[in-house]
């Protein structure tokens, strides 16, 4: 893993967040860096990735489990803007300068956790945040092979489980019951 | 396959691949004619169904060959809630691919009710309505409902109720197994008195007709099926018509007119090449079937113009593209206490029948609904449409969609929609779609009576939610359809060639040798669950089609 790669995972995590993911999953941090070794971002620069990166992380916060950081929705995002979302390049460059008009152009990042809600509450409405809202809930629950919902970290939260081969019971309450 | 020149005259072209153009094509092939289906749309998996994808983003986003639906960014469409508005882009979409809307359909597969066939006769009209009788009834309609079944591939649950249609025959599959969506509205059922059962299905639960059953994989509504199982046209009727050697599918073929001669006969279509630069192709027959649903089906025979038939092909009735029913719906949702894991299985959970029957004098409107009970969604569109009474995004976002993840109901109803003339597809003025054809206007407003009905079902859907136990439940608004998969009505049939399209065996009135098979056909729209009646009428008008063209005259 690159020195650079390395960076750039540690500052954009919080403190706290960084010390919650060294502590509860060290194998998914070796591996997230194992990964990020193999390539840079297509379409971001790091200043850019930094700012999605961190709306990301309050769109979809890390919680008592994994968020939009730890499912690498970062690197979904970057994939999307050179491929099925092509044509949201320009959402992309004009919400990120009204982001740093928001923030004084200090990164969003640097900013309290409060504050930064608070700056991207203020942009809900606009196509941007709407872009990233939806960017980053796809990010967490497309299939892992699109760069996010890193080791179905997404998956696992809502109870989906991809097998796509199934035997009833499905679930509690056909189980109760048994057959038709 | 079998590959026929342009200029070489077939016996049959059939104008699209779905629930009425595939048994078309096989019955035909079979009997020995040759046959060129022209398909707008790609190959699918034709033939490698292991292929269809899984994968909801690429589902999503497809690239062109992977594409099911039409895309309204291309076949682009209008809509409007009444002629003094002016249309603004619509978003109606139908199957476009080999197999047309059965490769991604939920597949329920409900037969009409005998009393669907003939409302008119028996609960009487009503005003600002088109309400008639179909000019055929259930029992001449019954033998080729049975025929489709077992051709087809059906599965369902063999009852004898007075709310199922009468059958000579059972399914052939046994249905689809219990699911928590079922479990629950069973128990609901038992509290309010109301009859439940599997959901009827155009999906195999065990092997038949060389097809593996159903695996449950979930992702089914909106995808191809990778095992078979759904028993779309592609899977269960379009090969053996194949294998035949009499029939030709012809993909990316894009229909845009069909072509008469001086006496009014068809001659043929003209169609876009795709893989040839869209050039323009004609295909010479001696029939035209069309067979490209209850939208682009008008819309073909409104752009089909020529000096014989100015104002459209079979038009002289002015009625192509009018009656337009294309469905309503709503419902209400609960959430329950334990995970239903729904978005394993067949979309659709079970049925609730106790309503399709007609009860204008205790429910104060006319018609019924077939409620069904689900809740599945796919971990992407779960998130997009986000947990129920939460914020959008944010700590509290994430704390609901984990908190209500599987665990929410949904009832979806299937509701009559009468038919009103002025709800119509036709040619929007102004708008093109990618082809530089005038793009497919849809204009609607539901009857004030189906505004009732909607009431009613949303209202019932709350009730049961709450009776199967449901900790919350909160129910969708009234919303007038803008258009949708299962239109029907434009094109409809009847004995009177001023008030009608085509004859009762689905015969152009006004052109001999032009054939409309499809929902464009239906009088009255049933409750909104088309497709077996579509497949059954291909099967009637099939099977008359074979024994007049046999007899050198299809134009009997």
């Amino acid at each position: 893993m690159s020195d650079s790669r390395r960076n750039f995972l540690l500052k954009s995590f919080s403190a706290s967040s960084a010390a919650w993911l060294a502590a509860n999953w060290p194998a998914e941090v070796a591996a997230a860096e194992k990964a990020q070794a193999m390539g840079a971002f297509t379409y971001f620069t790091r200043e850019q990735a930094g700012e999605v990166d961190a709306m990301a992380a309050q769109i979809y916060p890390t919680t008592d489990t994994p968020g939009a950081r730890e499912a690498q929705v970062i690197y979904f995002i970057d994939t999307a803007l050179v491929t099925f979302a092509q044509d949201k390049q320009d959402i992309y460059a004009k919400g990120l300068a009204e982001l740093s008009s928001h923030t004084g152009g200090r990164p969003l990042a640097t900013l309290s956790a409060d504050q930064q809600v608070q700056v991207l509450t203020a942009m809900e409405k606009t196509p941007f945040f709407k872009t990233v809202r939806d960017h980053t809930i796809m990010g967490m629950f497309a299939s892992p092979q699109h760069g996010g919902n890193y080791k179905k970290v997404g998956w696992t939260q809502i109870g989906y489980d991809d097998s796509l081969n199934f035997r009833a019971p499905f679930g509690a309450y056909d189980k109760a019951e048994g057959t038709w | 396959m079998k590959k026929f020149k342009p200029s070489e005259e077939v016996d049959f072209v059939i104008i699209g691949s779905g629930a009425a153009g595939g048994v078309m094509a096989k019955q035909l092939a079979v009997a020995g004619f040759s046959v060129v289906v022209m398909e707008q749309g790609a190959w699918g998996a034709y033939g490698h169904e292991q292929d269809y994808n899984k994968d909801e983003l690429i589902n999503r986003f497809p690239s062109e060959e992977d594409k099911l639906i039409s895309d309204p960014k291309t076949q682009r469409n209008t809509f409007r809630r009444n002629a003094s508005e002016k249309a603004v882009a619509g978003s109606h979409s139908y199957g476009c691919v080999v197999g047309g809307g059965t490769i991604t359909y939920g597949a329920s597969s409900w037969r009409h009710l005998p009393y669907e066939f003939n409302e008119a006769s028996k609960f009487g009209t009503m005003k600002g309505t088109g309400i008639a009788d179909w000019p055929v009834s259930y029992e001449e309609i019954e033998p080729y409902y049975t025929q489709a079944e077992w051709e087809i591939g059906i599965s369902g649950p063999n009852l004898k109720t007075p709310l199922i249609a009468p059958m000579s025959k059972p399914y052939p599959c046994r249905p689809l197994p219990l699911k928590s969506s079922g479990a629950l509205i069973q128990k609901a059922a038992a509290k309010l008195n109301l009859v439940v059962t599997p959901n009827v299905a155009a999906i195999i639960t065990e092997p038949y007709n060389g097809r593996s059953g159903c695996i449950n994989c979930g992702a089914c509504s909106g995808y191809g099926c990778q095992v078979k199982a759904r028993s779309s046209s592609a899977v269960s009727l379009l090969p053996i018509a194949v294998a035949t050697g009499n029939c030709e599918i012809r993909v990316h073929s894009y229909v845009r007119e069909i072509t008469v001669d001086a006496s009014g006969k068809a001659t043929g279509v003209t169609y876009f090449d795709k893989a040839n630069n869209n050039q323009e192709v004609f295909q010479k027959a001696k029939c035209v079937v069309l067979s490209a649903n209850g939208t682009e089906t008008p819309r073909l025979l409104l752009l089909s113009k020529s000096n014989r038939f100015q104002q459209g092909l079979a038009n002289s009735s002015g009625l192509v593209g009018k009656y337009l029913m294309s469905g309503n719906g709503g419902g209400a949702s609960g959430l329950f206490t334990d995970p239903l894991n729904e978005y394993k299985g067949a979309v659709t959970g079970a049925a609730v029948l106790s309503y399709v029957p007609n009860d204008v004098k205790n429910r104060g409107f006319y018609g019924g609904g077939r409620m069904t009970a689900r809740g599945q969604m796919s971990p992407m569109q779960y998130g997009l449409a986000g947990p129920h009474g939460a914020p959008s995004w944010g700590a509290g976002y994430k704390k609901a969609l984990i908190e209500q993840a599987n665990r929410r109901l949904t009832m979806v109803n299937f509701i009559s929609q009468l038919p009103v003339e002025t709800n119509t597809v036709d040619l929007d003025p102004e708008v093109k779609d990618a082809w530089g054809l005038p793009a497919m206007r849809i204009t609607s407003t539901s009857h004030e009576n189906d505004f009732k009905a909607m009431r009613f079902f949303i209202d019932k859907s709350a009730e049961i939610l709450k009776a199967a136990g449901a900790t919350e439940v909160w129910s969708d608004e009234v919303n007038d359809s803008k258009g949708g998969a299962h239109a029907r009505g434009t094109a409809r049939m009847g004995n009177d060639p001023k008030s009608s399209v085509v004859n009762k065996y689905h015969r152009a009135h006004d052109v001999p040798n032009l054939f409309v098979v499809d929902g464009s056909s239906f009088v009255t729209g049933g409750r909104n669950h088309p497709t077996m009646t579509i497949s059954a009428l291909a099967y009637r008008c099939a099977d008359h089609l074979v024994k007049a063209a046999k007899s050198g005259n299809v134009t009997i």
